[in-house]
């Protein structure tokens, strides 16, 4: 579903990414791990379409079409959604109607009428639900006063509701509680399919004893060194990253 | 010929034509007086500095335009708030279209200050209430000077105007170039409300240069809720002058929608003459091309206990340039006022600019008075993010300005003005998305 290949980007002169590759088939789950500043946001962030990264070499297909040269709204119209790390305030903009927006954006992006208002609010109900959203929640202004909880809660509603084919998810634990964890984790495994896939990104084990991988990657100073399974997140929770960086002189 | 001196000759013709035997006219020769004295506003002014009239002045004007001109309802029927029950004043090149108003002489007066000026059952109210709050500069004096129609609208107490009131005028181009000085009266009594919609509207594009001065006088308990639409052709300027003064306990919201214009000067002057009063005056200005937008803005605070609520919202695009300058005095006795202003700007573009500068003389002590002032651009995150949703860019621009701006369109109290504005604001961005925010 995901190649990447050769993947180089930099930002203001920095490089960030020095020839990363990865594939994503569909039905899959991937973990990419790594300290501090390895480039797991810019990746991230890179396969949405964020325009401040210069991408300097390498490609990136989703289902066999190069999509490098795509906005953020055409990668998410060809199903790719992105977990914000640091979800945005927008004032002003109810939760509702954002969603309500977005889908019918993507709608009409891909030539279908709006969703009618009846299937909207019938999808809204059940995703909440499964989200155990509060119902005043969706009416106030999109993350604005949220909680971090709130606003990763909220992010995974707004994949629910949009149905992506690849879902990444940045570091969606941080700033959840072990409840609020839950919630999440579990709201991610109900929309598992065999044809859709997740990409988590993460510092830590934690939100993986949830959401369990098919495969486990590091990624160090711009590129992954070093791929398992999921028993490599843990011993990556117990050893630390110092090991690996070892391995690698 | 200089507009001045085309004005100053022109005022014979204009006395031929009025009643010279009045007070009324006592007052309008003084004032004519003041503006030969004073001419038009330069930039020297420190009022003025950010908005120059020099190019507008220029245009050969028609003063009186004496033809009279008729308009169809259905090539104008747009410029109105049509699908609510309404009280409509329209005057046509300055002249009142009976054809297109609905007045009344029910329980209250909806008519025009034409009939006004020389009715004597008029005469105690004109006596009271004209011309005692409008200032003595040079663009009100010129106006008052040429005092003959606009609107006049007396409300007696205990009265709740259950439709809304329309004034619109038209300008028609037949004229190379038009000046128009509407003047509006507008006095309501204790208890009583008020809802009122004003418009100034060309209907081609020929120069049009309108200097308007309404006077709003309310009394104990009243409400009056103004709504000024300025979405005018990009030839049309306007100065508008309002006053308003208020007695103890009354509610007096304007809110001023300015989306076009060449240059739109908005002069909006609160006096508090009683205890327990609100004021509260909120806009949204978004402009582009090469449009100007000048909000001067001034509360007197002069008694104890009152409020004033003052929220700007300006975005500019392309080289256009907007002024918000908000002065809010507060007088020694004026104790445990509560004075609020805010004003957010958005640049959406590196050529265009504001000029902005809250303005607070407090005289006395124990007052709560906050300003704020921001000056930025589209937040790029917000937008990545919006993107990231499936929300293309220009959609997702358009929301976060119609979001920005949503501040000020929550107080509108007549769902069709809000409905209307917001439809303005999506025409103006050029997105069909159907905003309920």
């Amino acid at each position: 579903m995901l190649k990447i290949e050769d993947l180089q980007a930099r930002i203001d002169d920095k490089s960030i990414l020095k020839g990363l590759n990865l594939e994503v088939n569909a039905g899959e789950v991937h973990a990419i791990m790594g300290p501090n500043g390895a480039g797991k946001s810019t990746l991230a962030n890179i396969i949405a379409g964020k325009e401040e990264y210069d991408v300097t070499n390498g490609t990136i297909e989703l289902n066999g079409e190069d999509i490098s040269e795509f906005a953020p709204e055409e990668r998410a119209h060809s199903g790719i959604f992105l977990s914000f790390q640091y979800p945005v305030e927008i004032p002003g903009v109810s939760v509702t109607n954002f969603i309500k927006t977005a889908i019918n954006e993507t709608r009409k992006a891909k030539g279908l009428e709006d969703m009618p208002a009846k299937d909207l609010l019938k999808m809204i109900r059940e995703k909440s639900e499964l989200l155990e959203i509060d119902r005043k929640f969706l009416s106030r202004s999109l993350n604005e006063g949220f909680s971090g909880g709130e606003k990763k809660r909220n992010e995974i509603f707004q994949m629910a509701m949009l149905e992506p084919q690849l879902a990444i998810l940045d570091e969606t634990d941080s700033g959840l509680d072990i409840d609020a964890l839950r919630i999440v984790a579990n709201g991610v495994n109900k929309l598992k399919s065999k044809d859709n896939a997740v990409i988590v990104i993460t510092h830590y084990q934690r939100l993986l004893d949830y959401i369990v991988p098919d495969f486990v990657h590091v990624l160090h100073d711009g590129k992954i060194v070093k791929s398992g399974d999921a028993s490599l997140a843990l011993e990556l929770e117990a050893k630390g990253y110092d090991w690996i960086k070892q391995e690698l002189v | 010929m200089e507009l001045k001196d085309k004005l100053l000759s022109s005022y014979v013709a204009f006395e031929n034509r009025v009643d010279t035997k009045s007070d009324v006219h006592d007052i309008r020769s003084e004032a004519f007086q003041n503006f030969e004295a004073l001419g038009f506003p330069t930039k020297k002014l420190e009022a003025w500095k950010y908005t120059s009239l020099k190019t507008v002045l220029k245009q050969d004007y028609s003063i009186f335009p004496n033809k009279e001109n008729n308009v169809e309802f259905s090539d104008v029927k747009k410029y109105f708030i049509h699908d609510i029950d309404a009280y409509k004043l329209v005057f046509v090149d300055g002249k009142y279209n009976s054809f297109l108003s609905e007045t009344t002489h029910g329980d209250f007066d909806v008519c025009l200050m034409s009939a006004a000026l020389n009715k004597q059952k008029y005469k105690a109210v004109i006596e009271n209430y004209f011309n005692k709050i409008a200032k003595q500069d040079n663009l009100t004096s010129l106006n008052t000077a040429f005092t003959e129609e606009g609107a006049y609208i007396y409300i007696p107490k205990n009265v709740e105007v259950k439709k809304p009131i329309q004034i619109i005028n038209f300008t028609t181009g037949s004229e190379a170039a038009t000046m128009l000085q509407p003047r509006n009266l507008i006095v309501v009594e204790e208890n009583s409300q008020v809802q009122i919609i004003e418009r100034h509207q060309s209907l081609t594009n020929n120069p049009v240069l309108t200097n308007a001065v309404t006077e709003i006088y309310a009394d104990k308990r009243a409400f009056v809720d103004y709504y000024k639409i300025q979405n005018d052709k990009t030839n049309a300027s306007l100065v508008d002058n309002t006053f308003i003064e208020q007695q103890s306990n009354s509610v007096v919201s304007v809110h001023t929608f300015s989306f076009g214009g060449n240059i739109t000067r908005n002069n909006l002057n609160f006096y508090q003459k009683g205890q327990h009063i609100d004021s509260i005056l909120k806009g949204i200005t978004i402009i582009e091309g090469k449009q100007h937008v000048d909000h001067h803005t001034l509360v007197h605070h002069i008694e104890p206990n009152c409020e004033s609520h003052q929220d700007y919202k300006g975005i500019y695009d392309e080289r256009s340039t907007g002024v918000f300058n908000g002065k809010v005095i507060v007088e020694k006795e004026a104790q445990k006022t509560n004075a609020y202003q805010q004003n957010n700007n958005v640049l959406v573009n590196d050529k265009a600019t504001i000029n902005a500068k809250p303005q607070l003389e407090i005289f006395a002590d124990d007052v709560k008075c906050s300003h704020g002032c921001t000056i930025g651009q589209l937040d790029n995150e917000a937008l990545f993010y919006m993107q990231q949703r499936g929300i293309p860019k220009k959609e997702g621009k358009a929301l976060l300005m119609y979001a920005f701006a949503n501040t000020v369109l929550e107080s509108v109290k007549i769902p069709e003005v809000k409905q209307r504005i917001t439809q303005l604001i999506a025409n103006k961005l050029g997105v069909d998305i159907g905003f309920d925010l």
